[in-house]
């Protein structure tokens, strides 16, 4: 039996105009909603896989604002049976800080008898990208750790972990415990039934206050790059444009294989 | 004194490796050393690209215990060369090896880590440029301390040659690894085809293909452009989301990053998590129904109309051309 905890963070959608706070200290994300990384998906996905396969549970962690119990009960939708809400002020956390919290969190467990054979967490976090937290947390705990994986399997004590490498498919092997940062690709995240969706409304969320003093992230302020202005040059419209098309292949030397 | 991590793939440097190396060339101003992991020599080829990179020094390693990737004992490499030469900075492209290597290095010496950087704007102390949210933001960041620790983004900037070659010695190192420093270790290659992205990050031209596509059995028309200019299809996230394409397939944020000198979207609304992945193609010829949908302002050329109208057009009028 592997009990899984996975670590998700609360982050701006990226389907429309990515606007900053007047303080250019963070991204404002009234036109955009809130989300979760898609590595991060994945990362919920195989812990639900794991958990299931091996009669364990999979429990969802975040550190952030009050607000992302929303992300903290998709994932309890689509199958995590537990969640985590490490309340901080995220703003002034650099990736030490977050990894520092949960794993505090991981000790704090451990001590009751909640032992976390596998923690899972997505590569990077889709907007800060600083790609350390798992890294961070795994030193911290003293535990060996992997990145970049797209799918694991857990036999006994050991986790068997692949990846894509530059010469091809890459296969690890870990004992347990174990820290994984998961890449998108090696498994579809399972849509939330309405089913799932009602389960997860009655999910008492253990709330844990961040107490510790945050070392930062070194940020000193955000800018988007310079819009430059639209000279898109308009060939025509529909398929009566073909010509116009390959002649513009033709001026760019692709037109012929 | 800047140390680089050199990735070498098929007898190689890699281009971002390269790319790496000129970026540290211009921030040291002096010598750079380059990190070499596996083989039993650096070739002459390796040799020459990291030569024509002005790279003063190699270290190469070749134990056989580094031969396979391990993270850790990368990472445990670069901390030895980087202390033997009092680096101030440890620098290595933001590849996934890159990135999970760096980290450990920034654990391991306490030294402040940036990730995607494009570029600095200081040095006493080192402030960075780097990118966030995929491209679509720009972070301004401060490292203090007596190393830093950056991985440069991709395509961050060209790799130019220096105009007179150096002549780089190699020196042979061999850290001191510890059992837990191998456990992270590739214990063997699976089944599945060799870096199946590969398609799309090396093809001159790539056309992608969205939401517009309808279904799974919507891409016959955007394979075949494909197919007749010697390209690749790329798809957006939603594609694979749905199980239309495969992932690996997938351009943008967390799909591959490319930079073919035409990309061809189709049916593609350039929301952030694509636009990362296809903002350094030379020329972008959309093909959108929505006038104003950001692919098509952001294009250099567009066609406003149904992708299912336009591409046979485009593919017909090809095949008709070709046989004069």
């Amino acid at each position: 039996m592997t009990d899984v905890l996975v670590c998700i963070k609360r982050v701006p959608g990226s389907s429309g105009q990515l606007l900053l706070s007047a303080d250019e200290q963070s991204v404002d994300a009234r036109h955009v909603g809130w989300t979760v990384s898609p590595h991060e998906d994945c990362a919920v996905e195989l812990a639900t896989q794991v958990a299931s396969a091996t009669g364990g549970t999979a429990t969802v962690l975040t550190v952030g604002s009050a607000d992302a119990v929303e992300q903290l009960r998709d994932a309890l939708a689509v199958g995590c049976a537990a969640a985590v809400l490490v309340e901080a002020d995220t703003e002034r956390f650099g990736p030490a800080d977050v990894a520092a919290a949960i794993a505090d969190v991981v000790r704090a467990h451990e001590a009751v008898g909640r032992v976390y054979g596998l923690v899972l967490l997505g590569n990077d976090a889709a907007d800060t990208g600083d790609f350390q937290v798992p890294i961070r947390l795994a030193y911290a705990l003293e535990r060996p750790v992997l990145t970049s994986i797209s799918t694991v399997e857990v036999a006994g004590e050991r986790l068997e972990a692949h990846g894509d490498g530059p010469e091809g498919e890459e296969v690890f092997e870990l004992p347990l415990p174990a820290v994984v940062a998961v890449l998108e690709g090696g498994v579809l995240p399972r849509y939330p039934s309405v089913m799932g969706r009602m389960k997860a409304k009655k999910v008492q969320v253990e709330t844990v206050i961040a107490d510790r003093e945050p070392v930062g992230s070194g940020r000193v302020r955000l800018s988007l790059p310079p819009e430059q202005p639209s000279q898109v040059e308009v060939l025509g419209h529909g398929a009566d444009a073909a010509p116009a098309v390959v002649d513009l292949l033709e001026r760019l030397g692709v037109a012929s294989r | 004194m800047i140390v680089v991590l050199v990735e070498i793939e098929q007898g190689n440097a890699t281009v971002v490796s390269r790319e790496a190396l000129t970026f540290a060339r211009d921030l040291a101003r002096g010598p750079v050393h380059a990190v070499v992991v596996g083989g039993s020599e650096v070739g002459p080829v390796v040799l020459a690209e990291l030569a024509e990179q002005g790279v003063a020094q190699v270290h190469h390693a070749t134990d056989e215990w580094l031969s396979t990737y391990a993270g850790a004992a990368w990472a445990a490499l670069l901390v030895d060369v980087a202390q033997s030469v009092d680096a101030r900075v440890v620098l290595a492209a933001g590849t996934p090896r890159g990135m999970d290597v760096l980290a450990r290095v920034a654990v391991r010496t306490g030294a402040p880590m940036a990730a995607n950087v494009v570029g600095v704007e200081s040095v006493d102390p080192y402030v960075v440029v780097r990118q966030v949210v995929g491209g679509s933001a720009l972070e301004q960041m401060r490292l203090d301390g007596d190393l830093a620790v950056l991985s440069v983004a991709g395509h961050a900037c060209e790799p130019v040659a220096v105009a007179e070659p150096t002549t780089p010695d190699v020196t042979v190192v061999s850290p001191a690894l510890s059992d837990a420093d191998l456990l992270g270790r590739v214990v063997r290659t699976g089944d599945k085809a060799v870096d199946e992205s590969a398609a799309i990050t090396s093809a001159r031209v790539v056309v992608g293909a969205g939401r517009g596509a309808g279904s799974a059995d919507g891409f016959k028309d955007v394979l075949a452009l494909a197919d007749l200019l010697g390209g690749a299809l790329g798809v957006s996230r939603v594609v694979t989301s749905l199980g239309w394409r495969p992932h690996h397939e997938q351009v943008g944020q967390t799909g591959s990053r490319i930079s073919p000198d035409v990309y061809i979207p189709c049916g593609i609304s350039g929301a952030i998590q694509h636009w990362a992945g296809c903002q350094s193609a030379k020329t972008i010829l959309a093909i959108n129904s929505d006038p104003d949908a950001p692919m098509v302002t952001r294009a250099h050329y567009a066609v406003v109309g149904d992708l299912h109208e336009i591409v046979p057009a485009i593919n017909d009028e090809l095949r008709r051309r070709r046989r004069g």
